[in-house]
Formats: C-alpha cells, sequence, structure tokens
C-alpha cells in the first residue's frame, strides 16, 4: 500500500484540487478564466470581492479547521494508545458548545461577533482543565482515568446546555442546533490568522513528541524503559490535542468524524509511525475539510448544508471501506 | 556496568504483604544472573526496581553508583534494555519500525535517524535472526519472532545491561534454546551484564553462571547454579520436592520430571 501510494505526493496532489474545488465552489458562478484574473492581481471587481474576501478566508479556514482535527485526533488516539478516539472525546467539545449556548442564549452572540468564539474557547479550556485535574492522581496521569473524566464530563456539560436551550429564547436552540452541526462561513481572515498563530506551533510541537508516542504505543512501562518521560509526553500529547480541538470548534463549530476518520486512514495506508502519521494527518485533514465543505455550499443553491453532515456522510463509507480493505489486505 | 539493590522493600498498593522484603543483591558487570522462583516470589518487582521502573518503599537501586530512580530515562535508556513479559500494541508496526524505536534514547524529538542509527538496526535484526521479517507486521509474529524482535530492539539500545523478564515464555524447546544462547553470546563477546527471570530450572542451571532464587519475596539462595540449586533450596523455594541430578555426563546440576514424593 504504502509503495503504490506515495503518501506526500498523492496529498498534497489532493489538497491542491481540494484548494482550487473550494474556490470554483458557491452560488456565484466564476469560472476558472476568472479565478486565474483574480489571482493573477486584476480580473472583476466584485469576481475579487468574492473571491478574496468570501471564498479564501473560508478555504483558508477549512485548510487550517481540518489540518488542526486530524492533528489533534491522531494525539488522541496516541495517547490513549486507542484507534477509536477523537478530538471530542474528553469533553473539549462540551466545553465549547456550553460556552457558545451562554453567548448565545445571554445575548452576548448577537451583540458582537467575537464574543461566541471566544466563550467557546473558554468553555473548551475550562473543560479540559477540569477532566485534566481529574485524571492526574499522585503525579500521574491515568489515561483510563481520563476516559472516564471525559465521558462523564461531557455528559455532565451536555445536560447543562440542554437545560439552557430548554429555559432560553427559542431562537437560541435553533442557532446553538446548527452551531453544534459546525459551519466555515463568515470566516475571516483575521480569524484565520489567530487560528494559524495558534495552530502552526502547535503542529510543530507535536511533531517532536512523535518519537515518544510510538514508544507509547507499546505501554508505559515499555516507553519509559525505551528513554520517554512518559508523564511529560503524556501530559503535552493531551495539552496540545485538547488546544488544536478547542481552537477548531471556537472558529467553526463541531465537526465530526474528520478527526477519527483522517488520522486512521492514513495508518492505514502509510503505517502507524506518528512521525508520519502527524504531518499526514494535517494534509489529508486541510484536503478533506476544504472538500468537504465545497460539498457542504456547492450543489444546493442557496442552501447550506451543516459540513459536520458532509463528513459523517461521506467519511462514514468511506472509512468502512477502507477499514474491510485494511483488514482484509 | 554493575548495578544493585540495598536492602529495598516494596509494596504494591492494596497489598497486605511485601512484594520484595530487605532485599540486597549486586550484579557484577559481564555476568549472566538468572533469577529463579515461583509465581509471587517477586523476581519481576526486583527487576522493575532495578530498572528504575517502580520507586521502592525502603532501602535503594543503583545502576552503575547512581539510584535508578534519579537517573535521566533517556540516559539509563543507552546504558539498560529491558525486555518486559507482556507489552501492548497499540497501533501495527513493521519489524524494522519497532526495532527502531531501540534508537530512540539517542534521538531528540525532531532529530531524524541517521545512517549509523540505521546501521546498528540492521545489526541488531542480524545478530536475532529477524532480517528475513524485517518487513513484516510485528502482530503477524509467532511468539518465537516476536521474543526476538524485541530483544533485537533492546539491542539497538546498545546498552550494558540488559534485564529480561521471561524472555522464554510461550516457546518452545528449539527457540528456548535459541533465545539462551544468545544471551550467552551477548556475555561472552559483549561482556553484558545480563539479569533474567526464568522459570526453567534447568536453562538457568545451564547458562546463567548465577542463580538467585527467591520466595516470598525473598532470597532463598543466591550463587553458582550447583550451590543453589539443592533439593532442599528448590523444596524451600517451590514448596515442591524437587529432586535433582549431577554427574559428570550432564555438565551442570539438572532436574528431572517425576512422580509423586521422592524418597
Amino acid at each position: 500500500m504504502r509503495r503504490r501510494f506515495p503518501a506526500v505526493p498523492v496529498l498534497a496532489t489532493l489538497l491542491v484540487l481540494a484548494l482550487l474545488t473550494g474556490l470554483l465552489t458557491g452560488p456565484a458562478g466564476l469560472g476558472a478564466r476568472e479565478i486565474a484574473d483574480v489571482l493573477r492581481g486584476g480580473g472583476d471587481p466584485q469576481a475579487r470581492l468574492i473571491l478574496l474576501h468570501i471564498r479564501g478566508p473560508r478555504v483558508m479556514a477549512a485548510v487550517l479547521v481540518g489540518a488542526g482535527l486530524a492533528l489533534s485526533g491522531g494525539l488522541f488516539q496516541a495517547l490513549l494508545r486507542n484507534p477509536l478516539a477523537e478530538p471530542y472525546l474528553l469533553g473539549v467539545s462540551s466545553g465549547a458548545a456550553l460556552g457558545a449556548v451562554l453567548a448565545l442564549v445571554t445575548g452576548l452572540a448577537a451583540a458582537n461577533g467575537w464574543a461566541l468564539p471566544l466563550a467557546a474557547l473558554v468553555g473548551g479550556l475550562a473543560a479540559i482543565a477540569v477532566v485534566f485535574r481529574v485524571a492526574r492522581v499522585a503525579g500521574r496521569m491515568d489515561t483510563r482515568v481520563l476516559i472516564l473524566a471525559g465521558v462523564v464530563t461531557s455528559a455532565f456539560l451536555s445536560a447543562c446546555i440542554t437545560l439552557l436551550l430548554t429555559l432560553g429564547p427559542p431562537e437560541a436552540l435553533r442557532t446553538a442546533y446548527f452551531w453544534t452541526l459546525g459551519s466555515l462561513s463568515g470566516v475571516s481572515w483575521r480569524m484565520n490568522v489567530i487560528l494559524a498563530a495558534y495552530l502552526v506551533p502547535a503542529a510543530l510541537l507535536s511533531l517532536g513528541l512523535a518519537r515518544d508516542l510510538n514508544a507509547l504505543s507499546l505501554g508505559e512501562e515499555a516507553a519509559a524503559a525505551l528513554g520517554t518521560d512518559v508523564e511529560r509526553t503524556k501530559r503535552a500529547a493531551y495539552v496540545l490535542g485538547s488546544l488544536l480541538a478547542a481552537a477548531t470548534v471556537a472558529v467553526a463549530g463541531i465537526i465530526g468524524f474528520v478527526g477519527l476518520v483522517v488520522p486512521h486512514a492514513v495508518r492505514i495506508l502509510w503505517g502507524s509511525d506518528h512521525r508520519r502519521v502527524l504531518p499526514l494527518s494535517c494534509l489529508a485533514g486541510a484536503a478533506v475539510l476544504t472538500l468537504a465543505d465545497s460539498l457542504a455550499r456547492g450543489p444546493w443553491g442557496p442552501v447550506e448544508i451543516p459540513i459536520g453532515v458532509v463528513t459523517a456522510l461521506v467519511g462514514v463509507p468511506f472509512f468502512l471501506l477502507l477499514l474491510r480493505r485494511g483488514t482484509t489486505a | 556496568m554493575n548495578l544493585g539493590l540495598s536492602s529495598v522493600s516494596l509494596r504494591y498498593d492494596g497489598a497486605s504483604d511485601w512484594a520484595i522484603c530487605d532485599v540486597n543483591l549486586e550484579f557484577e558487570a559481564g555476568v549472566h544472573s538468572a533469577l529463579l522462583g515461583p509465581n509471587g516470589a517477586g523476581k519481576s518487582t526486583v527487576l522493575r526496581v532495578l530498572a528504575g521502573l517502580r520507586p521502592c518503599d525502603d532501602g535503594r537501586a543503583h545502576v552503575d553508583g547512581r539510584d535508578s530512580r534519579e537517573w535521566p530515562r533517556r540516559e539509563l535508556a543507552r546504558q539498560m534494555a529491558f525486555v518486559a513479559s507482556t507489552e501492548e500494541d497499540a497501533f501495527p508496526v513493521r519489524v524494522r519500525e519497532y526495532v527502531g524505536l531501540g534508537r530512540n534514547p539517542y534521538l531528540g524529538g525532531f532529530k531524524p535517524p541517521t545512517d549509523a542509527d540505521r546501521s546498528v538496526v540492521a545489526s541488531a535484526l542480524a545478530r536475532t535472526d529477524m532480517r528475513d521479517l524485517a518487513e513484516r507486521y510485528v502482530t503477524n509474529l509467532s511468539a518465537g519472532e516476536l521474543q526476538r524482535a524485541r530483544i533485537a530492539r533492546a539491542l539497538a539500545q546498545e546498552p550494558s545491561i540488559l534485564l529480561l523478564d521471561e524472555p522464554t515464555a510461550h516457546l518452545d524447546i528449539g527457540h528456548e534454546y535459541a533465545v539462551f544462547e544468545l544471551l550467552s553470546e551477548f556475555v561472552d563477546e559483549m561482556s553484558l551484564t545480563v539479569v533474567s527471570v526464568t522459570h526453567n530450572i534447568n536453562m538457568a542451571s545451564r547458562f546463567a553462571s548465577r542463580v538467585v532464587l527467591m520466595r516470598e519475596g525473598t532470597v532463598v539462595a543466591d550463587g553458582a547454579p550447583p550451590d543453589v540449586l539443592t533439593p532442599e533450596h528448590l523444596g524451600t523455594a517451590y514448596g515442591w520436592p524437587v529432586r535433582t541430578l549431577t554427574g559428570d555426563g550432564l555438565g551442570c546440576v539438572a532436574v528431572p520430571v517425576a512422580r509423586g514424593v521422592p524418597e
């Protein structure tokens, strides 16, 4: 499998195709020629506006969020030594959702465009901190406790959200519902810059963990015997994975399956060495989410489908296929 | 490089008995020592404390004179390799990658492996007769092959000390011989300090130059195999009458399988 599909050329080509698809997709039918004109610095002012201020930032956001989610999923899978782990397993998404719902219910979100992402980020970080604190006993982080603490915290936060939405204004309910399905609409360049300033260093730090994560997949004792500082590695993977997840949720809401499926697919296709899995997941996640976003807004006229629906509808059958192939190969 | 325990006691969480109690053991460089004893005697605990993987409640474990918990893990892993009796395999990896993990202590987070690292891995594979299996997935290996892969990984650490917990569990007699022969080569040719835990008294008698017999967290007997492997010691340790054979033809003490209580 590895030799038949060399990873970097395949994924880079896929990403370029995804970027072009993203730029070409939208209700205003812009052709390839118009886009080329704009990219060369000229073109029709209307087309410039659409490309540079609507589609451009949106495609960029898909790239960053997709890369962030896939990397976060890869880190969580390595940390929990479980291929079924995903970025939202440990409560980040519920915390962020609670923050977002609070902002919606109190009307802060309507008053200021930054209130919702900020509230989501704060909520996600708070959930991370609580779960982290619970799972740390006597200076050690027990990953089994971590999973339980995360799942239970998620359940509690979901109950809080339901309570707020039941008692809150009805329009908040609808907005919150669509927020939980994820969307990349209306992401500005400024938001992209902030996101990139946050994601790029986190991605680089994650790559530095890859070798220790490889050792950790043999178990904590074996990793320690191979010279890994096990507690430091687990802490770093948890914090980085959670921060990545929190940032992407704050910007784009909850987008499922990318963080689960992408790193897993990369593993099946190109092996389990995290020095490859993590960077390749970034590339693949970026490409997949950009394509998913094009599919969410392209063919449906003025209506946009929540991107989480697309990632699940397309991602799951593809993944099942890959899973069957991977196990029979 | 030598290592040892002085007055080490350890009790696991929730246990009422000591796992090991006031154990004093010193392991000389370039010697293969075997730890023998019944299940629960504290053999594996001794290895873990030596490897700095468990803190002890009392006493001190040292490696080359330095407290084994005070060694930075990475530095210790360049001196000492530990082959546990079981391990997890969360993600499928190929044998070459698996053995390559033995180079981890020499590589920082961002430093890629050099040709020198790759050649160490290649020679560890060759040494353990794993070259032809290098591209196989570890999860598809037989028990004997997996054990060799793990010893290869330990070898790739280029250690001076090798600790092994039941390296021949689940292996047939041929593979068991192969593993012990390999350990003897490491001791003879590379002067490795080897400490192995085993249940095979005959293999320990044949291949180790020192045997430590344990029972209920304490050392029952310690010394050269013929001195330690007596019916009295073995009977005390295992709680079962064990007969031994000695003789010119054997070259070492042997434990035959007999039924009933020997007179």
